[in-house]
C-alpha cells in the first residue's frame, strides 16, 4: 500500500505538466463524444414537444412548443390506439415476468443446489439450446400457436416470451453458487425439506438476483419487435408499444405522426431508462460474472 | 466421480426393467400390458391410476388422430382440397383435403408423445416391480402422500423443472425440429395449405441455395460475406473503441466519472427500437441531417446515407458504434480496473507511451479474459436483426438479389422470406445454416469460458 502511494507521487511530480495537458485533451474528447451520444436523445425530446406539423423541419430547435403530441396519443385513438398498446404491453409484461422469474429461479436453483442423476446432461442440453436466438424458429412457433388457435393473441406473446426463458438460467445459477452450502446443511439437520430451504433460506438471501431476473423479464416485451410482428400480423388491437410505434413511421404515416411517435417513444423510454440505470450493476455482473472470476 | 456414480445407477435402473420381465410375478408381468396395474393392486392406487390414465389417453389419441398424422408423415398428405358438386343444394362445396402443415406439425407431436409414453411405460413397469420387491421384504410401499411429500424434498428438482421443461419443449425444441424438417420440403408461396399440398423434396433447397439456382446462390454468397464482414467490423469496432472510452473515463485524474458513465449508459437504456428508428429517419435523403448539412453549405446534394448500397453498409456500421460503444464501456469498465497497476507503472518506467501500454498490456489481458464475451458478441452480431432491420430494412433493394437488399444479413433475409414471401422452406434452410454457424462459435466460447470449467472448484 505504502509502496503504491510512493510511486504515484513520483509519477505526479515527474509528469505533472504532461498529465495536465493529457487530461485536458481527454476532457475535450469526452465532451465531444458525450454531445454526439446525447444529441439524438435531446432531439427526440425536443421533437416530441414540437408544435409545427410535418415529419422533419429545416431547423433543429422547434419554433413553438406544445403538449399536444402527448395529449393526442391518449385522445385520438381511432387509428393508433396508444393507451391500448400500452396496456397490452403492461399485461403481457406482468405475466411474462411472473412466469419467467419462477422458471428461471427454479431452474437455476435446481442446477446449482440439487443433485440428481441427469443433472449434467440436462444442463448441457439447456446450454446448447440457449445458444442460438429463439426467433430463428419463429415461423414454427407461429404455426404451432396457430394450430392451437392462439395466434394474434396476447396469450401467445406471454407463451413466446416466457416459454424458453429457463434457458437463461446461467446468471442466477452463478449467484446461487455463491451462497454457502453450509446454510443448507444446517437447515437439513434441523429437519427442513428442500422446498423449505429454497423458499425460506435461499430466496431471502437472493434479493439482487431476484431483482435482476424480475426486471429483465419485465423489460423483454417492451423492447421486442420481432415476435410481435410475426405473431400479431394485422391485428392492430393486440399490438404492443414497439410494433405500434413502428407503424407510426411507415411512409404513409410519418408526415402526420412523427411528433406523436416522438412523444410516445419518450413516454416508454422514461420508465425503461430508470429501470435500466437502477439495475446496471446487476446487469454488468451477470454478463461478466464468469470472465471476471476466471 | 459423479459421472461414475451416475452410470452405475443407470445400469441398476435398466436391470430393474429386465429383472421385472425375468423374475417378476404374475401381477408384475401383467403390468407390462396394463400400465400401473402392479401399483394399483399393491396399494399405490393414485399413482397406478395416473399410469393407467396416461395409457388410455395415449391409445385414444393414437386411434383418434395420431395414427392419421403418423401414417401421412412420409407423404405429407395425398388428398388435395377440391370442389365437389352438391346435388341437393345445387352448389359447389369445398371438400377439405389433407393439410400438409398440420400433418407435419402433429406428426412431430405424435412422435414426441410416443417417446414420452415409452418413458412412462418403462417407469410404470419398474415401479410395479419395485412394489413387489418392497412387499417381499415385508415393508409397505410408499403411499401417494409420501410421493407428494417427496416432490417437495427428495424429488424437489422434478417439481421445479416441470414447468420450465414443458415450456422449453413446446416453444424451443418442437419448433426447432419442425423448422429443420421444413427445410426438406417445398413449403412456399405456391404450396400453401390448406389449398395446396407440399411434400418432401430432400436436399433440393440446399442444392438451390448452394449452386443450382444461380440468382439464389449468388444472393446467398453475397449476404453470407456481408454478414461476416458486418459481424467482424461491428464486433471489433465496438470492442476496441468501447474499451478506449472506458480507459479514458477510468484514467486517474479525470473527474465526474459517474457523470460521464451515466451519459453514455443513458443511450443503452433507451429502447433500441426508439433510437434506431429515430436514426433511420434522421439520415434519410430528405431527413434533418441532410437538410442541416445543405443549409450549412457542407454539401450541395443530399448524401445518400441509406439509399446507396456502399454508403448504407458504412452507415449501419457507424450507427452500430453509437449503439455498442457505451455497452462495451459499461461491461469492460470493471474488468479494466482489475488489471494490476504495477504492470502499467513498470511499463512507464521502461518508457512505454500510452499506445504501447494499450497494445502490450491492456489488449492482451482483455483478450485473454473476455474471449467468451467477444465470441458471444460476434454471434450476436451475426444475428443482429434489430440494427439492420430498423435502420435500413435491409435496403437498398437490388435486382441482383433474390428477395433481399444490399445490407440484409442472413437473419433479416430469413425474416423477409418468411413474412413477405411465405417462402418457409428456403427460410428454414437459411435458419439451419445460421444455426450451424452460431452453434459452432458458441460451443467454442462455452468451452473456453472459465466459469464452466471451474464449476465444481468454485462451490
Amino acid at each position: 500500500m505504502i509502496d503504491k502511494n510512493k510511486s504515484n507521487k513520483n509519477i505526479k511530480t515527474g509528469y505533472g505538466m504532461r498529465t495536465k495537458i493529457a487530461n485536458a485533451i481527454i476532457y475535450v474528447i469526452l465532451t465531444v463524444l458525450a454531445l454526439i451520444w446525447i444529441f439524438p436523445l435531446v432531439w427526440l425530446i425536443l421533437q416530441s414537444f414540437r408544435a409545427e406539423k410535418g415529419a422533419y423541419t429545416t431547423y433543429i430547435l422547434p419554433k413553438n412548443y406544445t403538449f399536444n403530441n402527448y395529449i393526442k396519443l391518449f385522445t385520438e385513438t381511432d387509428l393508433f390506439n396508444y393507451p391500448r398498446w400500452f396496456m397490452n404491453t403492461l399485461v403481457v409484461a406482468i405475466f411474462t415476468c411472473i412466469l419467467s422469474t419462477l422458471m428461471i429461479l427454479g431452474t437455476s436453483y435446481t442446477f446449482s443446489r440439487l443433485r440428481f442423476k441427469s443433472r449434467k446432461p440436462m444442463m448441457n442440453v439447456a446450454l446448447i439450446l440457449g445458444m442460438f436466438p429463439g426467433f430463428m424458429s419463429m415461423t414454427a412457433v407461429y404455426h404451432i400457436l396457430k394450430s392451437l388457435q392462439l395466434d394474434q393473441s396476447l396469450i401467445a406473446l406471454v407463451i413466446v416470451y416466457s416459454g424458453g426463458s429457463a434457458l437463461g438460467f446461467m446468471i442466477s445459477k452463478g449467484f446461487f453458487d455463491t451462497i454457502p452450502k453450509a446454510l443448507d446443511e444446517a437447515a437439513t439437520i434441523d429437519g427442513a425439506t428442500k422446498s423449505q430451504i429454497f423458499w425460506k433460506i435461499t430466496l431471502p438471501l437472493s434479493k439482487p438476483i431476484i431483482t435482476y431476473t424480475v426486471l429483465t423479464s419485465f423489460l423483454a416485451p417492451w423492447v421486442d419487435f420481432i415476435f410481435v410482428s410475426v405473431i400479431m400480423k394485422d391485428n392492430y388491437q393486440n399490438y404492443t408499444i414497439a410494433l405500434g410505434l413502428y407503424q407510426m413511421l411507415t411512409r404513409e404515416n410519418v408526415n402526420a405522426y412523427f411528433t406523436q411517435f416522438c412523444a410516445g417513444a419518450v413516454l416508454v423510454a422514461i420508465p425503461i431508462t430508470i429501470l435500466f440505470i437502477y439495475m446496471q450493476k446487476y446487469y454488468v455482473e451477470g454478463i461478466t460474472g464468469g470472465s471476471v472470476k476466471g | 466421480m459423479e459421472d461414475i456414480n451416475v452410470s452405475k445407477e443407470l445400469k441398476n435402473d435398466k436391470s430393474l426393467f429386465f429383472n421385472a420381465l425375468k423374475k417378476g410375478n404374475l401381477i408384475t408381468k401383467l403390468s407390462f400390458i396394463i400400465m400401473g396395474l402392479g401399483c394399483i393392486l399393491r396399494g399405490q392406487i393414485v399413482k397406478g391410476l395416473i399410469f393407467l390414465a396416461l395409457q388410455v389417453s395415449f391409445i385414444v389419441y393414437i386411434l383418434n388422430s395420431g395414427w392419421y398424422y403418423l401414417s401421412n408423415l412420409p407423404t405429407l398428405g395425398k388428398e388435395v382440397q377440391r370442389q365437389v358438386w352438391n346435388e341437393e343444394l345445387q352448389i359447389y362445396e369445398y371438400k377439405p383435403g389433407d393439410n400438409s402443415m398440420l400433418i407435419l406439425l402433429f406428426g412431430v407431436v405424435t412422435i414426441f408423445a410416443i417417446g414420452a409414453i415409452i418413458l412412462m411405460y418403462v417407469k410404470s413397469v419398474k415401479e410395479s416391480y419395485n412394489c413387489e420387491l418392497i412387499r417381499k421384504a415385508g415393508n409397505r410401499p410408499p403411499t401417494f402422500k409420501d410421493d407428494v411429500k417427496n416432490l417437495f424434498d427428495k424429488n424437489f428438482h422434478k417439481t421445479l423443472l416441470t414447468l420450465p421443461a414443458i415450456g422449453i419443449i413446446l416453444t424451443v425444441i418442437m419448433p426447432l425440429i419442425f423448422m429443420i424438417l421444413m427445410a426438406f420440403t417445398n413449403f412456399d408461396k405456391t404450396h400453401q395449405p390448406p389449398g395446396k399440398l407440399f411434400t418432401w423434396v430432400g436436399f433440393e433447397n440446399f442444392k438451390n441455395l448452394f449452386f443450382s439456382n444461380s440468382k439464389m446462390s449468388g444472393t446467398f454468397v453475397k449476404i453470407l460475406i456481408w454478414t461476416f464482414v458486418w459481424a467482424v467490423f461491428a464486433t471489433f469496432s465496438n470492442y476496441l473503441l468501447g474499451m478506449i472510452l472506458a480507459l479514458l473515463i477510468n484514467k486517474k485524474g479525470i473527474k465526474f466519472k459517474g457523470f460521464w458513465r451515466t451519459i453514455f449508459v443513458l443511450t443503452i437504456a433507451v429502447p433500441q427500437f426508439v433510437t434506431l428508428l429515430l436514426m433511420s429517419r434522421m439520415f434519410q435523403d430528405v431527413g434533418p441531417i441532410n437538410i442541416l448539412l445543405q443549409k450549412l453549405g457542407l454539401t450541395s446534394q443530399a448524401i445518400k446515407f441509406i439509399t446507396d448500397g456502399t454508403n448504407a453498409k458504412i452507415f449501419v456500421i457507424i450507427v452500430n458504434m453509437w449503439v455498442g460503444i457505451p455497452y462495451t464501456m459499461l461491461i469492460t469498465s470493471g474488468i479494466l480496473m482489475n488489471i494490476p497497476e504495477d504492470l502499467y507503472e513498470s511499463a512507464k518506467i521502461d518508457g512505454a507511451g500510452p499506445v504501447t501500454a494499450f497494445m502490450k498490456i491492456t489488449l492482451p489481458y482483455m483478450l485473454f479474459v473476455t474471449t467468451p464475451y467477444l465470441i458471444t458478441q460476434f454471434v450476436g452480431n451475426i444475428n443482429n436483426f434489430n440494427v439492420i432491420y430498423l435502420l435500413t430494412g435491409g435496403g437498398p433493394n437490388s435486382l441482383n438479389y433474390f428477395q433481399a437488399g444490399e445490407t440484409d444479413l442472413l437473419v433479416t433475409w430469413l425474416y423477409k422470406l418468411t413474412v413477405n414471401e411465405q417462402n418457409y422452406s428456403l427460410a428454414s434452410t437459411i435458419a439451419i445454416i445460421i444455426f450451424v454457424i452460431s452453434a459452432t462459435l458458441s460451443l467454442i466460447a462455452y468451452n473456453r469460458s472459465a466459469s464452466v470449467q471451474k464449476e465444481d472448484t468454485f462451490q
